[in-house]
Formats: C-alpha cells, sequence, structure tokens
C-alpha cells in the first residue's frame, strides 16, 4: 500500500511543479503587475498609518488614561476580522483600492502607536532628566531626545505592521483590490491550485523580503543610537559602504 | 546674566541665596526644613549628608526642577520665581551621578547641547567643542565623533562635565557626579576637576554622601541631617569644630587625621622672612633653618599638607623638615608647629 502512495505522490509532484512553473512562466507580466500593486498599497498604507499612528503614540505619553485608551481602541480594531472590516467600510467608500488602504491603516494602529509609546517611554530617565536640567523644553526633548531614540523600537513596529499588512492586504482583493490576492480568489473559485499556490508563494516572499529589509534598518538605526547588535550580512555591508 | 545689572553687582558677592526655604513633597515628605544660608560667587560649596538628607533637593531647588514649599531661593540677587525657567536652568550647568548622555549623539553633539540651544553660530560651538575636548583630555580628533556608548565611564563623565561647562555657565550644579566611577577614576577626576575648578570663575554646587570628597572638592561644606542643614562652614572649621555629635560621628574618628590632610605646611611653618621675600637668599638667610637636617633629601613643599609632613618625620625620625619650594629653602616645619597650629584653629572658635 504505502508502496503504491509512493509512486502516485512521485507520479503527481513533479506534475504539480511543472505546473505551477507553466502558470508562472504564462502569467508573468500579470503576476508582476499585481506583485507591483501590492507593494504599493502596502507601503501607501504604512506611510498613511505612520502619519496617524506616531502622533498618536506620542499623544499616548501625555496622559495616563488617554493613553491607555488609545492603546486599548488600538488593540480592539487589531480584533475585527479583515472581511468584516471590509465590508463594513464599503457603505461609505465602496469597493477597490480605498476601502482596502483605511483598513490597512487601521490594522497598522497597534503596533505602530504600541511601538511609538513604548519607545518613547522607555528612554532613560537620566537622559531626560539631563534634558530638562540643560533647560530643554518638552518639545525639544520630544523632538531631541525622546523621538530619536525610540526611532528603532518605532521601525520595529513598523516591520510588524508591514508583515501583517500584507497578507491582509491580498484579502482586499476580495473587495476588488487589484493584486496577488486576485488569482488567489480566482484560483479558488475554478479550482486552480496553480494560481493560489504561486500567489501565495509570491506573497510569503513579499513579506519576508520587507521583514528583513526593515530589519536591516532597524538595526542601523539601533547601531546609530550606540546599541549593540548582532548585525546581520546586509546590515554589515551597508555600514562598511558608508564608512 | 549678570552684566544686564551695573555696579551693584561688583558689590554682591552671593551668587545663591536660601532663605528660609523648606521643602514638603505632595506625600507629606518633608524634604528640608528651614534652610538659610548663601554661596559665595566664584567658591565651591558642597552639599554632605547620608541618603534622604535632602541635599539633592536642596540642589534642584537652584535650578527650579524642584519647586520650593515655603521660603525663597535668590538666584544672583533675583528670586528665581520670577525668572524663566528655561533660561534659568541654560544658564546653570548640570551634572548628575548617571551621567545621561544622549546616546543617539555624538560627544560632539553632546557637548553642543546648550550653546546651541542658546542660538550660538555653529563656528563658535566648533572652537568650544574642541576646547573642552581638550581640557577634558579627550583629544577632539579622537573622541569629537564617537558615540557615548563607545566610551568608559570615566570618559562618559568627563564629557558629561564637559557638556555642563559648555555655555560658560555663572553657576554649575554637580549631583554625586563621580559617585558611580570606581576610586581610580574618581580620584582621577576629581583632581582634574579642582584644576579646572581653579581656572573658571564659576560657582559651583556640588551634592556627595562622601565626606573625604567634601572636604577635597569644597571651599564652604553644608552639612544636612534629615531635611536640616546642622553646619555650614569651611572644610577646616567644621573639622576643627564640629557643630555637634551628628558632625562629629559623619567626620569619624579620624578628624584630627582630615584635619591634617588639609592643613597646607605654608600655613604651619615657620617661614624665613628674607627667603620668602627673595628666595635667591633663602639658605644664606635662613641659619637657623639650614641647620636643621642639612644636606638630607627629607623636605616638603609649601604646598604639601600636613600629614605627609608628619608621615616624612615618623618615616626619618626627625622632628623638623625643610620646607622647600623650587629648590629654595623657604622655612621650617616641626611636629610642635603641627600640633600648636591644630590646638589654635581649635580653640579659636
Amino acid at each position: 500500500m504505502f508502496g503504491a502512495h509512493l509512486t502516485v505522490s512521485q507520479s503527481v509532484a513533479p506534475l504539480l511543479l511543472e505546473s505551477y512553473v507553466e502558470y508562472a512562466s504564462k502569467n508573468q507580466a500579470l503576476l508582476w503587475d499585481l506583485l507591483v500593486n501590492h507593494i504599493i498599497v502596502v507601503v501607501d498604507s504604512v506611510w498613511l498609518a505612520l502619519l496617524i499612528g506616531i502622533p498618536l503614540g506620542v499623544v499616548a505619553t501625555l496622559d495616563d488614561r488617554l493613553g491607555n485608551g488609545i492603546l486599548w481602541t488600538t488593540g480592539i480594531l487589531m480584533t475585527v476580522p479583515s472581511i468584516a472590516l471590509f465590508g463594513l467600510l464599503i457603505p461609505f467608500v465602496g469597493i477597490g483600492e480605498i476601502p482596502v488602504v483605511i483598513a490597512l491603516v487601521l490594522y497598522a494602529q497597534l503596533p505602530i502607536v504600541r511601538n511609538t509609546y513604548v519607545g518613547l517611554t522607555q528612554v532613560d530617565s537620566a537622559t531626560i532628566k539631563a534634558g530638562r536640567g540643560m533647560g530643554m523644553t518638552r518639545r525639544q526633548r520630544l523632538w531631541r531626545i525622546q523621538l530619536p531614540q525610540a526611532v528603532p523600537v518605532i521601525m520595529a513596529g513598523v516591520r510588524n505592521a508591514v508583515v501583517i499588512l500584507v497578507g491582509i492586504a491580498a484579502i482586499g482583493a476580495f473587495i476588488g483590490a487589484n493584486n496577488l490576492g486576485d488569482p488567489i480568489f480566482t484560483g479558488i473559485s475554478e479550482a486552480y491550485p496553480a494560481a493560489i499556490v504561486v500567489s501565495t508563494v509570491l506573497v510569503s516572499l513579499l513579506a519576508l523580503a520587507f521583514d528583513y529589509g526593515l530589519g536591516v534598518v532597524e538595526q542601523l538605526f539601533q547601531l546609530r543610537n550606540g546599541e549593540s547588535v548582532d548585525p546581520a550580512l546586509l546590515t554589515r555591508v551597508i555600514r562598511r559602504s558608508i564608512a | 546674566m549678570n552684566d544686564t545689572t551695573d555696579s551693584p553687582t561688583q558689590e554682591r558677592s552671593n551668587m545663591i541665596t536660601f532663605d528660609n526655604v523648606t521643602k514638603v513633597y505632595p506625600d507629606d515628605t518633608v524634604a528640608i526644613e528651614n534652610i538659610s544660608f548663601e554661596v559665595e560667587r566664584g567658591t565651591t560649596t558642597v552639599f554632605v549628608g547620608p541618603s534622604g538628607c535632602g541635599k539633592t533637593t536642596t540642589m534642584t531647588l537652584v535650578n527650579r526642577l524642584e519647586e520650593p514649599t515655603e521660603g525663597a531661593v535668590y538666584y544672583d540677587g533675583t528670586d528665581i520665581q520670577e525668572l524663566n525657567t528655561v533660561e534659568l536652568r541654560r544658564d546653570i550647568g548640570y551634572v548628575i551621578q548617571e551621567i545621561g548622555l544622549f546616546d543617539h549623539m555624538t560627544v560632539g553633539e553632546n557637548i553642543a547641547t546648550v550653546p546651541e540651544l542658546r542660538g550660538w553660530e555653529q563656528d563658535r560651538i566648533d572652537d568650544r567643542v574642541d576646547e573642552l575636548l581638550s581640557l577634558m583630555d579627550l583629544p577632539s580628533e579622537t573622541y569629537r565623533d564617537q558615540y557615548p556608548t563607545a566610551l568608559s565611564g570615566g570618559q562618559q563623565q568627563r564629557v558629561g562635565v564637559a557638556r555642563a561647562l559648555a555655555a560658560d555657565p555663572d553657576v554649575i550644579l554637580m549631583d554625586e557626579p563621580f559617585g558611580a566611577l570606581d576610586p581610580i577614576t574618581r580620584t582621577e577626576l576629581q583632581d582634574e576637576f579642582l584644576e579646572i575648578q581653579a581656572r573658571i570663575d564659576t560657582t559651583i554646587l556640588f551634592v556627595t554622601h562622601d565626606i573625604n570628597e567634601a572636604l577635597k572638592m569644597g571651599d564652604k561644606i553644608a552639612i544636612f541631617d534629615v531635611g536640616e542643614l546642622v553646619q555650614y562652614g569651611t572644610p577646616q572649621e567644621i573639622l576643627a569644630n564640629p557643630a555637634n555629635d551628628f558632625v562629629k560621628q559623619f567626620i569619624g574618628a579620624d578628624r584630627t587625621l582630615k584635619e591634617l590632610q588639609i592643613t597646607r605646611i605654608e600655613d604651619v611653618m615657620r617661614s624665613d622672612e628674607a627667603g620668602r621675600e627673595t628666595p635667591a637668599t633663602a639658605v644664606d638667610g635662613g641659619a637657623g633653618v639650614s641647620e636643621i637636617s642639612t644636606g638630607s633629601s627629607v623636605h616638603v613643599s609649601p604646598d604639601d599638607t600636613a600629614d605627609i609632613a608628619l608621615s616624612r618625620m615618623i618615616e626619618t625620625d626627625t622632628e623638623a623638615l625643610q620646607v622647600v619650594d623650587d629648590d629654595d629653602v623657604v622655612g621650617v616645619v616641626t611636629e610642635q608647629d603641627i600640633r600648636d597650629y591644630r590646638t589654635a584653629t581649635e580653640v579659636g572658635a
């Protein structure tokens, strides 16, 4: 029985792989466009999320109760299922890229606001005291000490957010966003595994690439701030080429 | 800040005045109660006492990191409540035990903080940073562009002191600045700071819990016991006449030795008058001096302290030493001179 099973999978596996390669090469141009769209929607969303999330993180440090409220709200947002959120947005903004971007901005708030808050509040109290004692105003302490020292922590939040967004953006294809989620949904409805597998692999590779790239950026900021890190290969290469 | 007022400034020699100051924290802890004293311009005053005695609180009232509950603190004759907090702080250098360097900035950028806040021109800032780095024995080429985390603790606190000196402050507050350093580095920094202090005309307030550091660094010492200023005077006054048992105990059983450690031979020795005026004639004019241990290599300098003289006397089993300054004999000191001097200061009060 085992023998029979093995022969089947051995004969099927190369066949499957061939079908993936065939799908990928046939739809090369389309997949490339979808990948670019996918990147654009994620990057746009992260920029917007930063514009909203960093100020919110700063505000959260000003008052304990307000801060708790803000962090709690971003946490709740994260628990809303993405399909439901898309559905809730359609009556207001229709279908397509816009509701997807809005949803992605909302999902990015938890990692970005929380990491901004943590980054700002974990700055050594002696450093803040020195800044106060030297006559820095609250605003100057924020801009000259707290934010620069929080940058690596905020970057970690961005990295976290981007990886989440790459996955959620794919679901956005369900409400008409034109990205790598599209062939996945098509593949499901038309029982076409090659489309699902190839697109999913691309989505995962994109997430991994973002994760690594932003990890390097985070390390560069950490090194810039005098923190000790075990630098990744690319971090070392960049450091050496700068020096 | 002090050139805004004219003639009275010269007469007014008090840089900081505490007038009946009480500080009670919101949790009803009384940090200090009814403290009054004056700090003379250009001097170093050390606040010393056990932890929780209110010495740090007293210091932070000066740069308004804390506000007095009652009474007033005057800065250069003005009630600090009338001064702008930010401007006041930029006028006062601040060094803390935890150092508190900005790790994301280079050493140079750290030192430039207050000059930048005050809007100095870049050239002036650059020159000042180089000047301070060489003053602190940290060559600019090597250290200016380094990040603080790459430096040792002692080097970091040197940068901390340079940062406090950067904008030529009228007053510097130092809160246990050398407390976290190892004993050797601490002594090094103390000595360096004494040299710098002699060159600048800055009023320094210095907090420590170490009586030896207080005796070494201070022109005046303020001894605190839980919320109370128990004695305020020069190291000599305090060692010779401790105000009460607490002070006596705080100074320790070796009070007399400590006194000798800060007694300079110059003040104890019997000088050869002619020799003092014209050092060239010292040996000829001081016949009496020359008789004592002539030819001996054992001698002391006027800058040495009495404990060193005593130590050499015991070491060589003599009772008198020549005092030699730059190869010239300027006087003589005997064991009895040291005993007499000490007795005189003690009774004097």
